[in-house]
């Protein structure tokens, strides 16, 4: 029985994408016999290397999020790498080859540094100034690149690989297409990319999860830049020769293209995309003085009424023969609240003050949450209470006072930094990473805890078991219920063996069932010894839950104590049913 | 000395009626922006569907001057509403990118699809005000005011004023202005929202469609040149601040100076690259613009 377990287990993990890379394995090998004329044999190439700048996209647009509309430039550092290199400097194919990947590395660096602070319709102009200005150097500065004339006669990879014909030329570009293919695709389920994937998701919710969207983005930016060059080189030694016009705006536009027809969050997908319009212009001959107009068309089309690409579609077909998958067998139980003594000072808030413009939202609060206490913060509305977690967590730099969690001063901290430090937190409406399975949720928040894959993977499955989805485990979080969803996200904090977890309104559009399945989770949590600071307006839930409250009016603290003196506090009664006098203090 | 002066005299001119255009076209972004909070990355080829407009109805229907720019204004009400229909309407309760996306799609679209009506060779329209010799002006203290430079110049000015009285004291102006605050608030007071927005598409269409009409005897008509335009009077609403009218007609007029200075005293091959260098270095040390704009996310 026992080894039948295991045996379905592993078998859960062959995913079709291992089919898939040995089909393209087959596929690498047959094309180029299949395509004899030097004509069509250079398309292959041609359609090789775009595909491997596409797969470029797939990292940064698919993955992460990030718009780039400079992929061309990219394309273009590692051609005229490779060109220069092999011509004018006279220096191995190889060398020139890697010379191109580290400028190109560098050159996305540079971008994704730039854009850091930046999203959306920001970082798609500055990527498109960055291939403006590509293009206007390699055109002007003709003392180096040759300008509008190009480069001519460039080498192919002399050792190594004897490619000297084009039809072994082909196989190599293919070869190279397949690996990179083959890598951006396992590249989905490392820690880095279901970073990326979690900030295309949700940045702020990623960052609150200890996830340094950052550094991911930069990262993101780097090797689709390197991917985007060994493309280009690729096409550099291909062709033979080279001119501006291959790596200006327009093509930048048609990588874009070629990733959202295919679809930008598949590897596959990408190429396919890259494969079709390569090809389609060819086809359709007639048609080459507005085929752009038909780019410009398609992008539209894909956008509205296929916003996952043809791969979309094929998936849909491939999901009748997906094999059901399970989790692997549960070997730890959860294991929440750290290691210090009960009854230390952990998180130590002191006269905390949050401006936005003229409104003091809170107005010099001082907290303190021990270790394993379940400590609440009530108010009513607009009293401060979500800002006060903002400000702890990390999203809200506060404008005056000091926060200690656990010894670190913490004020001025990114919220991934104060994360490490072993907070989580909770959303008021919900932040999950919607088009993510709840496995992968909960492994974005399971990285906080740090070790190998395996430790991740164990504290993943003991926090889903905790919650009690373990059924549900590879379900899309957007398609299930909402109390699902609110479990999921406790399930994504717990994971990452957080010392004090905060929790806005867990309770809020939970049914009675469901609030009582909460209440008894977090008694359970705070049992077993994790601090919990909760934001909640059900009085119910806050007296099961916890056994000291803080009250806040108008961003000031009123009340604090044990939860059933603070509630009958006077001045609590008061701010509850909306005395004006007594809750102004007048 | 006084020659020099009389130099960077007409350079400042020079580079202030080009930047002009781009606070123009800027305009047309920032309403656009403020209205839908989507960034048209397809605003430059209104300029440059004006401008072809133009050109057709003039050169080649033999309309007269002024009439064919009417015609080809009302010509660009229908490229504002069939735009947002056919673009933004669909995908207005998608995220940004999509948006971003479909409308650079747009503008790859209208871009060779101009091309392939067109053709790729350069059309030239007459200025509004026409001389015998050709370009018309006056030379005041060593600087030749070009007729059309200043002709920009005023129209941008006279523009901006009305918009401000249009959208400070007529009830079609707040109400535009608070269907881009709030939507949805905006729908519960009964304001038809989605004819604001068409409005406003319209309205930025026409913007970009004069703005077009108005180069186009300066610089040539070709359907490259709504995207430069387009770019830089992004680059310029950047600089002066997302969203910010103020900012998008400095930015703009910055941009013109620094251009033209940049291409008479340093290089004139990259002088289409010093504006994205402004915005580079704006985005690195002030990316929220000279007068700012709000953003915060709320948890």
């Amino acid at each position: 029985m026992r080894t039948e377990k295991t045996h379905r287990t592993t078998d859960a993990r062959f995913r079709p994408g291992h089919l898939a890379l040995l089909v393209g394995a087959v596929v690498v090998i047959l094309l180029p016999l299949l395509f004899t004329t030097r004509y069509t044999t250079n398309l292959l190439i041609l359609g090789a290397s775009w595909g491997i700048a596409t797969l470029g996209l797939v990292v940064v647009l698919g993955y992460t999020g990030q718009i780039s509309l400079a992929q061309a430039a990219f394309y273009g550092i590692g051609a005229y790498a490779v060109a220069l290199g092999t011509t004018r400097w006279e220096i191995n194919w190889w060398v020139a080859l890697v010379l191109g990947l580290v400028a190109a590395a560098l050159a996305g660096a540079v971008l994704g540094t730039t854009t850091l602070k930046l999203g959306g319709h920001y970082l798609a102009m500055v990527t498109i100034c960055f291939q403006i200005i590509y293009t206007l150097v390699t055109t002007n500065w003709i003392a180096v690149t040759g300008g509008p004339d190009g480069v001519s006669n460039i080498k192919r990879p002399p050792f190594f690989v004897p490619v000297n014909t084009v039809q072994k030329y082909a196989w190599f570009a293919l070869a190279a297409l397949w690996l990179v293919a083959a890598l951006v695709w396992l590249l989905r389920d490392t820690a880095l990319g279901r970073a990326m994937l979690a900030i295309r998701e949700n940045e702020l919710a990623a960052e609150a999860l200890g996830v340094d969207t950052r550094r991911v983005k930069v990262i993101a930016f780097i090797l689709s830049a390197t991917i985007g060059a060994l493309g280009g080189a690729i096409y550099a030694s291909g062709y033979l020769y080279i001119s501006p016009d291959s790596f200006n705006f327009d093509h930048a536009v048609a990588f874009l293209a070629m990733a959202l027809v295919g679809g930008s969050a598949s590897p596959l997908g990408a190429i396919l995309g890259a494969g079709l319009l390569t090809f389609l212009p060819e086809w359709l001959r007639e048609l080459q003085r507005i085929y752009l107009v038909i780019y410009g068309c398609a992008i539209i089309l894909v956008i509205v009424f296929m916003p996952e690409g043809l791969w979309g579609y094929v998936k849909l077909f491939g999901r009748r023969f997906a094999r059901v998958r399970h989790l692997p067998p549960v070997d730890q139980p959860i294991h929440v609240g750290g290691h210090g003594t009960p009854g230390e000072d952990i998180l130590c808030v002191h006269q905390l003050t949050k401006r936005f413009g003229g409104l003091v939202a809170v107005d010099a609060v001082d907290l303190t949450v021990r270790r394993g206490e379940a400590h609440a913060l009530i108010g009513p509305n607009g009293s401060g209470k979500t800002t006060i977690i903002n400000v702890i967590s990390g999203l809200y730099v506060p404008s005056a006072g000091g926060i200690r969690f656990l010894g670190h001063n913490i004020v001025g901290q990114r919220p991934s930094r104060i994360a490490h430090h072993g907070m989580a937190r909770s959303f008021q409406n919900l932040r999950l990473f919607r088009e993510l399975s709840v496995w992968e949720n909960v492994l974005v928040g399971a990285h906080r805890g740090g070790g190998r894959e395996r430790e991740t993977e164990a504290r993943a499955l003991a926090a889903i078991e905790f919650v009690g989805l373990s059924d549900k485990a590879f379900e899309i979080c957007r398609n299930l219920p909402y109390g699902h969803q609110k479990l999921v996200e406790l399930a994504r904090s717990l994971a990452g063996e957080p010392e004090l977890l905060l929790l806005d309104e867990p309770g809020a559009g939970l049914n009675q069932t469901e609030k009582q399945e909460l209440v008894r989770l977090l008694k359970r949590l705070n049992e077993m010894g994790l601090t919990i600071l909760i934001v909640e307006h059900d009085m119910s839930l806050v007296s099961n839950v916890a056994a000291v409250a803080t009250v806040l009016n108008f961003g000031k603290k009123i009340a604090e104590g044990r939860v059933e003196e603070v509630l009958r506090h006077p001045a609590v009664v008061e701010a509850y049913l909306g005395n004006r006098e007594v809750a102004l203090g007048v | 000395m006084l020659e020099s002066l009389s130099m960077n005299g007409q350079l400042v001119f020079a580079g202030l009626a080009i930047g002009s255009v781009y606070a123009l076209v800027a305009l047309g972004f920032v309403m656009i922006f403020r209205a839908t909070n989507v960034v048209n990355f397809a605003q430059g080829e209104f300029s440059m569907l004006g401008a072809y407009f133009l050109f057709m109805l003039w050169h080649g229907l033999k309309l007269e001057y002024f009439l064919a720019m009417l015609a080809a204004l009302l010509m660009m009400v229908a490229v504002g509403l069939l735009f947002e229909i056919s673009v933004y309407y669909p995908l207005r309760n998608r995220s940004f990118l999509p948006v971003i996306i479909a409308t650079i799609g747009a503008s790859i679209m209208f871009q060779n699809g101009a091309l392939a009506v067109f053709g790729p060779s350069p059309e030239k329209v007459r200025p509004v005000i026409e001389t015998v010799e050709g370009t018309g002006g006056i030379t005041l203290a060593g600087v030749f005011f070009d007729y059309q430079y200043v002709i920009i110049l005023l129209v941008t000015f006279l523009l901006v004023l009305l918009q401000y009285l249009f959208f400070e004291y007529t009830i079609l102006g707040k109400k535009m202005q608070a269907t881009s605050q709030d939507k949805d608030m905006a729908r519960l007071l009964g304001i038809p929202v989605a004819v604001m927005i068409a409005l406003t598409f319209i309205y930025s269409s026409l913007l970009g469609g004069l703005s077009g009409m108005l180069v186009a005897p300066i610089f040539f008509v070709t359907h490259k040149m709504g995207a430069t335009m387009g770019l830089k009077a992004f680059a310029a609403t950047i600089c002066g601040g997302f969203g910010d009218v103020r900012g998008a007609i400095l930015g703009g007029l910055a941009l013109g100076v620094i251009e033209t200075f940049g291409g008479a005293y340093i290089s004139v091959v990259y002088k289409d690259g010093f504006s994205f260098l402004v915005l580079i270095a704006f985005l690195l040390l002030r990316p929220q613009g000279i007068f700012g704009e709000k953003v915060a996310e709320k948890a």
